[in-house]
């Protein structure tokens, strides 16, 4: 892998990796107000 | 192994970008999707917590976006034929196909899953029913093998509407059925409009679209033949008494001008390289149509729980 691939290759996998953290926040936060709701 | 052929580096696969996940939904689609059951919802007697209601939106957005990525998981090979879908993700290769299948998967399942514990295990039910319909029944049965595949596979978007009602009240009844109805009738007009100008591409993929295999004229009769029986079927909420003059007249109004669009489509001839205004404003007319008859169903409903009408 070229020093240029490797670099594209890093900055999808953060881009990537940053989208995935905000879902799993924003289900977390989403599950806890369902279950408040739902209480 | 021999020295030379360990020097062969393999080419190198970059991880898909985001943009390409979400691309794989079909987020225009999904926007209609997201309308015609958030209006199910609005329409339907009863209450429903936001955060509930919020998340059953969701969970509709989720399967459609789920079984959309299925959809283009089946058809990478046919999309990569035809002009319109060759540049989405899979036909390009900027994503592998056991990456998109697993997504779709996880999608649909995590969507029924949430529906069912957070909402109404039968509005579950009917969304695990929406999602398999699209993506086994359209897609893998019906549009490769009949040209009525649009006809019986556009059950699949009828279903919104009603997962939506269903998530408010908890059981099915004349209403959400009649929504479902509207979108199935409405869907052929819809589809083979599109089909119209882009015969071309289909042609080229094998796909049995029906302006391809039962020719223009057929297809053209045939739209108009729907046009025709959206017109009672949109109006029927109005009918039962499930809704006030103010979605009737929208109802009658909206339909009799897709009849009318309809008609110059029926009775024309598309010579070589015409540019199919009727059919590209009957397309675009469609669109509206629906968004236009479910806002007016929700305003409709609206006014009448606050009492402002009968």
């Amino acid at each position: 892998m070229t020093p240029e691939e490797e670099a594209e290759f890093r900055r999808r996998q953060k881009s990537r990796n940053l989208v995935l953290g905000g879902i799993l926040l924003f289900l977390a936060l989403l599950f806890y107000a369902i279950t408040i709701v739902r209480m | 192994m021999a020295p030379d052929s360990m020097t062969q580096a393999a080419p190198v696969q970059l991880p898909a970008e985001w943009r390409d996940f979400f691309a794989l939904t079909k987020p225009r689609v999904m926007s209609l999707v997201i309308f015609t059951g958030l209006c199910g919802l609005l329409a339907a007697p009863g209450h429903i917590h936001p955060v509930l209601g919020f998340t059953a939106i969701l969970c509709i957005a989720l399967g459609a976006g789920g079984s959309a990525v299925l959809n283009q998981w089946w058809e990478a090979d046919i999309d990569s034929g035809m002009k319109r879908t060759a540049g989405r993700p899979l036909p390009t290769g900027r994503m592998n196909r056991t990456d998109a299948r697993d997504f779709g998967i996880a999608l649909s399942v995590a969507s029924v899953l949430i529906m069912g514990l957070a909402i109404h295990w039968l509005a579950a039910a009917i969304l695990a029913v929406a999602i398999v319909y699209y993506a086994v029944v359209y897609t893998i049965w019906l549009k490769p093998r009949t040209p009525q595949n649009i006809v019986i596979g556009g059950g699949s978007g009828a279903f919104p509407p009603m997962i939506g009602w269903v998530a408010v009240t908890g059981d099915i009844t004349l209403m959400p059925i009649l929504l479902f109805a509207i979108i199935f009738m409405w869907t052929p007009p819809h589809f083979w409009a599109l089909a119209l100008f882009v015969k071309t591409d289909y042609a080229n993929v094998g796909i049995p679209m029906m302006p391809v295999v039962k020719g223009e004229k057929s297809t053209r009769l045939q739209m108009l033949a729907y046009c025709v029986l959206l017109v009672p079927i949109a109006a029927a909420p109005w009918f039962i008494g499930g809704t006030s003059w103010i979605y009737g007249a929208a109802a009658l109004g909206l339909s009799l001008v897709f009849l009318a669009l309809s008609i110059p489509v029926a009775f024309r001839t598309a010579a070589e390289g015409d540019k199919m205004l009727p059919e590209k404003r009957m397309f675009a007319f469609s669109v509206f149509y629906l968004f236009a008859l479910f806002a007016a169903l929700v305003v409709d409903r609206v006014l009448a729980y606050q009492g402002v009408i009968g």
